[in-house]
């Protein structure tokens, strides 16, 4: 009984000893880009070469592609090579953390790769330092030309394994390359890879070519050109180079864009100068007119869903963007701000639109919420217009326009990207002038 | 014809008259505005002011004089600026003062007994006053808000002490953590992304064992977020060791929990 006693009175005094967990409240952190090692690729003894494509260089060549891609985000800061302290070959089999995070790495990025009988095997793995273990690891086996397309891929990974987003290394841009003097220029259709490479012009420059836009599922564009000076918009299939008129229109069709699923194209129709927005079913051919208004209705773009379509018009009197469903009902307009709106983009997430406006003589991209609230400019110029979104919804791509003088001299036309907190402004670099980029979907979904 | 004359000599009189009264007053309008900063002040002066009307000159007088002093001390060099509305006597005793200018009829002098008029004028005069009082008043505030910061403090401190940190010490681990956590910039804000992580410390500071809370929702479908969230808390947590604990009292700081939340990151 006593023992009992003695034990109840400790356990009490136990009791009394013990403290209420101590929780602390951590709201803020560093807004630093995470600081990231990407060692090259070690490249197997055994590899034979392959054609024109330079094999020992191929593992620092990959590595530095996807430094590249990380660096375009601004979210990511990959370190310099020279303070690597493990060669490519040790580091992929088991690297020392603490020999990469004492150069203030987190994560590290390791491969190897092995060309043998025409095909190029590569591996690779993400490593948390401070967790001293693997993130992921995957492996390719493709063709050694494709090396460049590999290294997108591997960059994508990479990136959704630490963003929980998808990735947009993997795609490209088409956009119209523009040369010659302004008032005479010539424009020609040209796609890259969304690092700049890989420049390919897709028609000639005998005619003015306007607004290429990708379909969203698959590698074929819409655009509108002035083929024998009849402003149209055309079908192109960019791996077979056929090209085809949209629709048999009485008069100018232009502003296409694909729908979500790729089987329609919603465009502009001009005529007796009214326009309104048509759809057209691209494998039934059946056209159908969406908007029936006095005004001038243009820049038709579906939401991802389907369900809806933003455009601009002048209804109201100064150009407005409206959005109605996708046959034509409940328009309704969502700006009411100072200045003229036009090009609305809906991003491919669903929740935000794109937009350029104009306002005292300058020119702004920005981004709203699908009911026009929220509006935020992200980006201020002298002239700059039709936004692109990246596949993930994250990056718009534009071009901006710099004032010419009055014979036209220092006038130059650029492909930029900004993030859509308004961030991380960034040139693309393109051979020659370019204006209306599209983005297109990652390649290898 | 000169009936004509006389109307438009007499109405043109009134104007210039009507523009030499409200002229100055306007030209003196921006440069009064100024000292007259807190609204407030002119509306406890009104009321402070009321028991004060049926009273004698004397005793207002006898109350100003106090206040002068008060003035001479405390008050700001514009307060001291306003002396010379002091003059002009209160709104109550307008009637005397009318006399004064009857008297007078110097179109010049007429000059303070439009600035009377002016409403701001009113304000003044009424500030100067009761400034003493306001300041008792502003002084009472300043106890009261004290006393309310007081209590916070005090409550802090009790809630620290329950939870074995005190303010600087939770501080200081705080800012070690903020600085070693990247946050994952693309992450949707309007999300709950709340990540809990519950430690186990040595006496140095470094961690014997973590665990997230909510681990299962790590390996949820549509949860890459909070995944990606996860981890770099935890990774911020490994990067920070040892953590800045105190020198004493391991047992209460031995377990610890850590709430990570961005979005007030995310939302800026």
């Amino acid at each position: 009984m006593k023992k009992l006693l003695f034990i109840f009175l400790l356990n009490i005094l136990l009791l009394n000893k013990s403290y209420a967990l101590i929780e602390v409240d951590i709201t803020r952190g560093n807004l630093d880009p995470l600081p990231i090692a990407v060692s090259p690729l070690h490249v197997d003894i055994k590899s034979e070469d392959y054609k024109n494509i330079k094999i020992k260089e191929l593992g620092e060549n990959i590595s530095s592609i996807i430094e590249n891609n990380f660096r375009s985000t601004g979210l990511f800061n990959p370190l310099k090579k020279e303070a690597f302290v493990q060669k490519p070959d040790i580091a992929h089999l088991k690297p020392r953390f603490e020999d990469w995070r004492l150069i203030k790495a987190q994560a590290l990025v390791t491969g190897k790769l092995l060309v043998i009988n025409g095909k190029l095997k590569i591996e690779f793995r993400l490593w948390d330092l401070a967790a001293a273990q693997e993130m992921t690891a995957l492996a390719f086996t493709t063709t050694p030309s494709n090396w460049r397309r590999v290294a997108h891929i591997i960059s994508d990974k990479i990136y959704e394994r630490l963003t929980g987003e998808e990735g947009y290394f993997d795609t490209r841009i088409i956009y119209v390359a523009e040369s010659g003097p302004k008032n005479k220029r010539i424009k020609k259709l040209a796609i890259m890879d969304q690092d700049g490479a890989k420049t390919k012009y897709l028609t000639l420059g005998n005619e003015l070519v306007l607004t290429p836009r990708f379909n969203p599922t698959n590698q074929m564009v819409t655009y509108m050109s002035y083929f024998r000076n009849m402003p149209r918009v055309y079908l192109l299939d960019i791996e077979t180079g056929t090209q085809e008129v949209v629709g048999n229109f009485p008069g100018m069709t232009f502003a296409p864009r694909f729908s979500p699923d790729g089987e329609k194209i919603v465009m502009s129709f001009a005529k007796d100068g009214n326009s309104d927005i048509y759809t057209m079913d691209l494998k039934t051919r059946v056209v159908e007119r969406i908007t029936d208004h006095s005004s001038i209705d243009t820049s038709p773009s579906f939401s991802p869903d389907g369900n809806f379509i933003a455009f601009n018009s002048d209804r109201s009197g100064l150009q407005q963007i409206y959005v109605m469903r996708s046959d034509g009902s409940g328009v309704k307009r969502i700006t009411f701000g100072n200045g003229i709106y036009g090009t609305p983009v809906w991003s491919p997430r669903g929740d935000l639109i794109a937009f350029t406006k104009m306002r005292k003589g300058r020119f702004y991209i920005g981004v709203m919420r699908v009911d026009g609230t929220g509006e935020r400019l992200l980006t201020e110029n002298y002239y700059q217009e039709a936004p692109s979104w990246s596949p993930n919804g994250r990056v718009l791509v534009f071009y901006r326009e710099t004032k010419a003088g009055l014979k036209g001299e220092g006038f130059s036309a650029k492909l930029w990207s900004i993030d859509i907190t308004g961030y991380n402004e960034r040139q693309l670099l393109t051979k020659t002038d370019a204006s209306d980029p599209s983005w297109s979907s990652l390649l290898s979904k | 014809m000169i009936k004509s004359l006389i109307y438009s000599l007499t109405f043109h009189s009134v104007m210039i008259l009507l523009t030499i009264l409200s002229l100055p007053f306007m030209l003196r309008e921006p440069i009064d505005l100024p000292p007259i900063v807190s609204v407030e002040l002119i509306q406890i002066s009104d009321k402070t002011n009321i028991p004060y009307a049926p009273k004698a000159r004397k005793i207002i007088e006898e109350a100003k004089k106090k206040e002068e002093r008060l003035v001479s001390e405390q008050a700001p060099p514009s307060a001291k600026a306003k002396e010379k509305p002091d003059r002009i006597p209160l709104p109550n005793e307008k009637k005397e003062e009318k006399k004064i200018v009857k008297k007078k009829q110097n179109p010049e002098e007429i000059k303070p007994e439009i600035r009377q008029s002016s409403e701001f004028e009113k304000k003044e005069i009424i500030d100067t006053n009761q400034i003493a009082a306001l300041i008792d008043k502003a002084k009472e505030e300043e106890a009261i808000k004290e006393k309310k910061t007081d209590k916070i403090t005090q409550s802090n401190q009790k809630n620290s002490f329950a939870t074995g940190l005190t303010l600087s010490e939770e501080d200081a681990l705080r800012a070690q953590i903020f600085g070693c956590w990247s946050v994952p910039l693309g992450l949707p804000y309007d999300k709950n992304l709340l990540v809990r992580i519950k430690l186990q410390l040595k006496k140095d500071g470094t961690i014997m064992k973590s665990e997230i809370l909510d681990h299962e929702r790590m390996n949820r479908p549509g949860q890459r977020f909070y995944k990606v969230l996860a981890e770099s808390a935890l990774r911020a947590v490994r990067l920070c060791q040892p953590l800045k604990v105190p020198p004493t009292g391991y047992d209460k700081w031995k377990d610890i929990q850590l709430n990570f939340n961005p979005t007030e990151m995310l939302k800026g």
